[in-house]
C-alpha cells in the first residue's frame, strides 16, 4: 500500500512547437485537498487531461494505489476512479439534468438480446446524487433551464455520481457566486473527509489558501515543488508561480480625471430581466470599476452601451452631444471601443494574421483612393503598436491563435487604439491572463486613462477594481446599487452594494 | 551528435508526412497524369493541353464564385443549377434572328454584350435573395442555396418549356471559340476574372471583411463589420461568377438545356478544397482555387484517357470530393 492514492511522475507532453510538460509530476495523498498552481500556460490543465486520459503522454508514469497503470481515455479514467470537472463545461442544454449526469453511461436493463436505457434507475439515481451535493433540482428538467453556475454544480454532481477516488476540479469556482462557492467548499471538505484525493486547480489565491491541505507549483511546464498550505502565503505562491519577485501588483496611476464627457442616463434593456434604469458618468481621465457578482448584468449593459443587445429606452452622450447607437458600428464611429469578456468567442479572428486582427476594425483609415488597402501603411500601424504594447510575436504575419492569452489581448487592444476612441469599455480585461502579464495590462489600462480616455473596467476581481479604479459603480441583478470612490472600496462595501436583491 | 541525429530525424519525417497528407490529393492526381501520360499517346499534347485550358477557365469562374461563400463558413449549392439558369438565359437571348426554332421569335437582335449584362443581372437578383435569406432570416447557407437550387431549377424548366436551345449567334460562339494569338478567349477572361478576385480578396475591405466572417462572426462584428452586407455582396458575387461562367460554357457548347451545369457546385466545391480552402472558415487563395481545378480537371481527362465509364467517373469525383474535405478537416483535428 502506498502512502499516496494517485502519483504522476516524469510526465512529458509535447505539442507542435512547445513542449507543454516538462518531466511534470504529482502526488495525490487520499483524503486531501491539493491544489495546482501556475501562471497560464504552465501546463497544469495539460497535466490533469493526461491524467484523465484527453491527452496521451509522451513521457511518464501513473501511479495508483502504487501500482502502475495507463489510463487509455475518459471513459477508462472514470472506471479507474477518477473524475474531472472540466473549466469549460460541456453541457447539453436540451436535455434533462439526469441524462447530462449518466450521459455515456446510462444504467441499462435487458430484454433478452435487447439492452434498453432504464430511465426510472437513471432518474433515481440521479436524484440521490443532486441530494448528496445538496441540490434540489428535479433530475428530469431540462438542463438548459439552470444558470451557469447551477450547470457548474450539476457537474460536480456528475464526478461524485461516478463514486470517484479522484477528483479533478479545474477552476471550479469562475462562475459561481459566495454563496455558492461555499456550498461547493462543503462538497469538497465531504468529499475529502470520505478519503477522496481531490486535484484543486484555481486561480484565486484566497480560496486556495483556505480549503487545500497541500500546494503543488508549476512554471512552464515543470514542476517547481510541493508545500503543505498551512506553510504558504500569497507572496510565496505567486514568487514561486513568477519564478521572480514581484515587488506591485498594479501600477502607480498618474491619471487625472477631468470633466464628466460620458454620460449614460436611464439605460434600460428590452429584457425585463436585464439592465434597467441605469444612470452613470465617467469623467475624461477617468477610470471607472464596475463590481457585481455573476448574473449582476454588467456584460449585458456594456454590450448594450455598444450596440450588440437591443434597449428599449435611455440616452447615451459623450460631451454633451446624444449618441445614437444600434449596433457596433455606430459605436466605435462614435468613438466607443469595447474589449469583450471571452476572447476567443468574441474577440480574436483566430486563423487570421496579427496584422489582420490589428487593423479590422480601422480599415476605413487606410484607403488609396477609396478603395485599395494601404498595405505599407498597416504594417507601420502594426509594427507601431507590436513596439508600444511591446506584443511578443514573431512577426506581423504570425496567427493570433498561437499566441498567449495576454498577447492576444494587447492585439485586441491595439485594434482599438488603431481607432483612437474616447470611451473604453474592458470587460474582464485579465481573465485567463497570466499574473506577469496583467501587470502590463494595468499599465496599458493608466497609460491611456492619462492620455485623456474615459476607461470603463468591468472585473469580477475585488484586487483589481480596487487597485485600479478611481470610481467603482457596483451593479445588482440588473440595477446599479451605488458608487465608491476607489481609494475608500474595499471589499466589504462592495459586496454589501453587490447583494442588494430587491 | 547521435543524439542530434536522433532529434533531427524525427521531425524531418514528420514534416514530410504532414506534406504529403496535406497535399495528398494534389500528388496522387500529379502522379496519376504522368502515369497517364506516360502510357498513352496524346496526353501531353498541345490539343490536350488546349482542351485543358478550355474546360479550366468557366470552372475556375464558378470556383472562385463559391469560394467567398466557403470562407465565411457557408457554401452555395445553387451554383449548377444557376449556371444551368445563366446558360438558358443567354441561349433564349443570344439566338440568331434568322434561327427557324427561336425560342422568343418576337425578340430583337441583343448585342452579345447585352445579353451578358441582362444574364448577369438576373443572376444578381438571386443571389441577393440566397445573401438575404442567409444574412438576415438566418437560414443555414446550405438549406437557404439548396432550396434556391430547387427554385431556380424549376424556373429553368418553366421559361424553357424544358426544350434544350441552340443556333446561337456566332458572335457568340465566338466569344469561347476564339482566340487572341493563340490564348483562347476563354482563358483570357478567367485570368481577369481570377485578378480580379485575388485583388478584392487581398486589397480591398471586403476581402478582409469575408476572412473575418470566416474566422469569427462574433467577433468581426464586434469589430463593426457589417456581417449582413457583406454577406449579401459574396452571395451576390458568387451569382455573378456562376452567371459568368454559365454564359461561357453555353457559347462554348453551343446550346444549352436544364440539364446545364448539373452538379457543378460540387466540383467547384471540391476544387475549393483541393486548392486550400478551407470548410472551417477564414482560410483560402484565389491561387488554391486555381490548383484545386486545374488537378480536378486533370483527373477527369486521365479517367478519360484510361477509358473510364463516365458513369464510373462521377464515383470517382464524389470520392474525391470526401476525401478533399476530410483531409481537409484532419489539419484541424489534429491541432487539437
Amino acid at each position: 500500500m502506498s502512502e499516496y492514492r494517485l502519483e504522476m511522475r516524469g510526465v512529458v507532453k509535447t505539442f507542435p512547437g512547445v513542449k507543454a510538460l516538462d518531466h511534470a509530476q504529482l502526488r495525490l495523498r487520499p483524503g486531501t485537498v491539493h491544489a495546482l498552481m501556475g501562471e497560464n500556460g504552465a501546463g497544469k490543465s495539460t497535466l490533469m487531461k493526461c491524467m484523465f486520459g484527453i491527452y496521451h503522454m509522451d513521457e511518464g508514469e501513473i501511479y495508483y494505489e502504487g501500482e502502475k497503470i495507463k489510463i487509455l481515455n475518459p471513459l477508462d479514467a472514470l472506471h479507474k476512479g477518477i473524475a474531472m470537472v472540466h473549466q469549460e463545461l460541456q453541457p447539453i442544454p436540451e436535455r434533462s439534468i439526469g441524462e447530462n449526469i449518466y450521459v455515456g453511461r446510462y444504467p441499462v436493463k435487458s430484454y433478452g438480446p435487447i439492452k434498453t436505457i432504464d430511465h426510472k434507475k437513471m432518474y433515481e439515481d440521479a436524484a440521490r446524487v443532486l441530494k448528496e451535493v445538496h441540490l434540489d433540482f428535479d433530475p428530469k428538467a431540462k438542463l438548459g433551464t439552470l444558470s451557469v453556475s447551477q450547470m457548474q454544480l450539476v457537474e460536480i454532481a456528475k464526478a461524485v455520481s461516478a463514486d470517484c477516488k479522484v477528483l479533478i476540479l479545474d477552476e471550479p469556482t469562475s462562475s459561481l457566486t459566495a454563496a455558492e462557492v461555499e456550498a461547493l467548499f462543503t462538497i469538497v471538505n465531504e468529499l475529502r473527509s470520505k478519503g477522496v484525493a481531490i486535484v484543486y486547480i484555481s486561480h484565486k489565491m484566497d480560496e486556495i489558501l483556505r480549503i487545500s491541505d497541500e500546494v503543488t507549483i508549476m512554471r512552464d511546464g515543470q514542476y517547481i515543488g510541493t508545500w503543505a498550505a498551512k506553510d504558504l502565503d500569497i507572496d510565496t505562491i505567486i514568487t514561486k508561480m513568477v519564478g521572480r519577485e514581484l515587488t506591485n501588483l498594479y501600477p502607480e496611476r498618474h491619471n487625472v480625471p477631468g470633466d464628466v464627457v460620458f454620460e449614460v442616463e436611464d439605460f434600460t434593456s428590452i429584457n425585463p430581466k436585464s439592465f434597467r434604469n441605469v444612470s452613470f458618468n465617467v469623467r475624461k481621465g477617468e477610470i471607472l470599476g464596475v463590481a457585481g457578482l455573476v448574473g449582476a448584468q454588467r456584460t449585458e449593459l456594456m454590450e448594450g452601451l455598444f450596440g450588440l443587445r437591443c434597449h428599449s429606452k435611455g440616452h447615451i452622450r459623450y460631451a454633451g452631444k446624444e449618441l445614437t447607437i444600434n449596433q457596433p458600428a455606430d459605436a466605435i464611429k462614435k468613438g466607443i471601443a469595447m474589449l469583450t469578456e471571452d476572447r476567443r468567442a468574441t474577440g480574436i479572428l483566430g486563423v487570421l494574421s496579427i496584422a489582420d486582427n490589428v487593423s479590422i476594425a480601422s480599415l476605413n483609415k487606410y484607403l488609396v483612393g477609396g478603395i485599395m488597402l494601404d498595405d505599407k501603411k498597416i504594417e507601420k500601424l502594426v509594427q507601431d503598436n507590436v513596439a508600444k504594447l511591446s506584443i511578443k510575436t514573431p512577426s506581423s504575419k504570425t496567427l493570433i491563435q498561437s499566441l498567449s492569452g495576454g498577447n492576444q489581448q494587447k492585439v485586441l487592444i491595439s485594434r482599438w487604439l488603431a481607432n483612437d476612441p474616447d470611451v473604453f469599455i474592458l470587460d474582464e480585461p485579465t481573465r485567463g491572463i497570466d499574473v506577469g502579464a496583467k501587470y502590463e495590462i494595468y499599465c496599458i489600462i493608466e497609460e491611456l486613462a492619462r492620455q485623456g480616455k474615459s476607461i470603463i473596467m468591468i472585473s469580477s476581481e475585488m484586487g483589481e477594481l480596487i487597485g485600479m479604479s478611481d470610481r467603482i459603480m457596483v451593479m445588482c441583478d440588473g440595477r446599479v446599487t451605488g458608487f465608491i470612490d476607489g481609494d475608500k472600496a474595499n471589499q466589504e462595501n462592495i459586496m454589501e452594494l453587490a447583494t442588494q436583491f430587491e | 551528435m547521435v543524439q542530434a541525429q536522433v532529434k533531427g530525424s524525427p521531425i524531418t519525417s514528420k514534416s514530410v508526412k504532414n506534406f504529403l497528407s496535406n497535399n495528398a490529393i494534389i500528388i496522387l492526381i500529379v502522379l496519376l497524369a504522368l502515369v497517364v501520360g506516360i502510357s498513352t499517346d496524346n496526353f501531353f499534347s498541345v490539343n490536350n493541353f488546349r482542351n485543358l485550358v478550355v474546360n479550366v477557365s468557366p470552372r475556375f469562374i464558378i470556383a472562385c464564385g463559391v469560394s467567398g461563400c466557403l470562407i465565411t463558413k457557408g457554401t452555395d449549392l445553387s451554383a449548377g443549377r444557376m449556371v444551368g439558369l445563366s446558360a438558358c438565359l443567354s441561349a433564349m437571348l443570344l439566338q440568331s434572328v434568322d434561327y427557324s426554332a427561336r425560342m422568343l421569335p418576337w425578340l430583337p437582335d441583343i448585342p452579345v454584350i447585352g445579353g451578358l449584362i441582362i444574364v448577369l443581372l438576373i443572376c444578381a437578383i438571386f443571389g441577393a435573395i440566397s445573401g438575404c435569406v442567409i444574412a438576415f432570416l438566418k437560414v443555414p447557407p446550405f438549406i437557404a442555396t439548396l432550396g434556391m437550387q430547387t427554385i431556380v431549377y424549376g424556373l429553368c424548366s418553366v421559361i424553357t418549356n424544358n426544350q434544350p436551345m441552340g443556333g446561337y449567334k456566332q458572335s457568340y460562339t465566338n466569344v469561347a471559340n476564339g482566340s487572341f494569338f493563340v490564348i483562347p478567349y476563354l482563358a483570357l477572361i478567367a485570368l481577369a476574372v481570377g485578378i480580379f478576385m485575388w485583388f478584392l480578396y487581398n486589397k480591398t475591405r471586403h476581402g478582409k471583411y469575408m476572412y473575418a466572417i470566416g474566422g469569427n462572426e462574433s467577433a468581426a462584428q464586434v469589430a463593426g463589420v457589417n456581417v449582413s452586407a457583406t454577406l449579401i455582396r459574396i452571395y451576390v458575387l458568387a451569382a455573378v461568377m456562376y452567371a459568368l461562367g454559365g454564359f461561357l460554357l453555353g457559347a462554348k457548347a453551343g446550346g444549352a438545356s436544364t440539364a446545364t451545369g448539373f452538379g457543378y457546385e460540387l466540383e467547384a466545391i471540391a476544387a475549393c478544397t483541393i486548392g486550400g480552402v478551407s470548410t472551417n472558415g477564414g482560410v483560402g487563395r484565389v491561387s488554391g482555387v486555381l490548383v484545386g481545378v486545374l488537378v480536378f480537371e486533370t483527373l477527369k481527362i486521365c479517367l478519360q484517357f484510361l477509358g473510364v465509364d463516365p458513369a464510373y467517373t462521377f464515383i470517382v469525383q464524389g470520392l474525391v470530393i470526401i476525401v478533399a474535405v476530410a483531409l481537409d478537416l484532419r489539419k484541424y483535428l489534429a491541432k487539437k
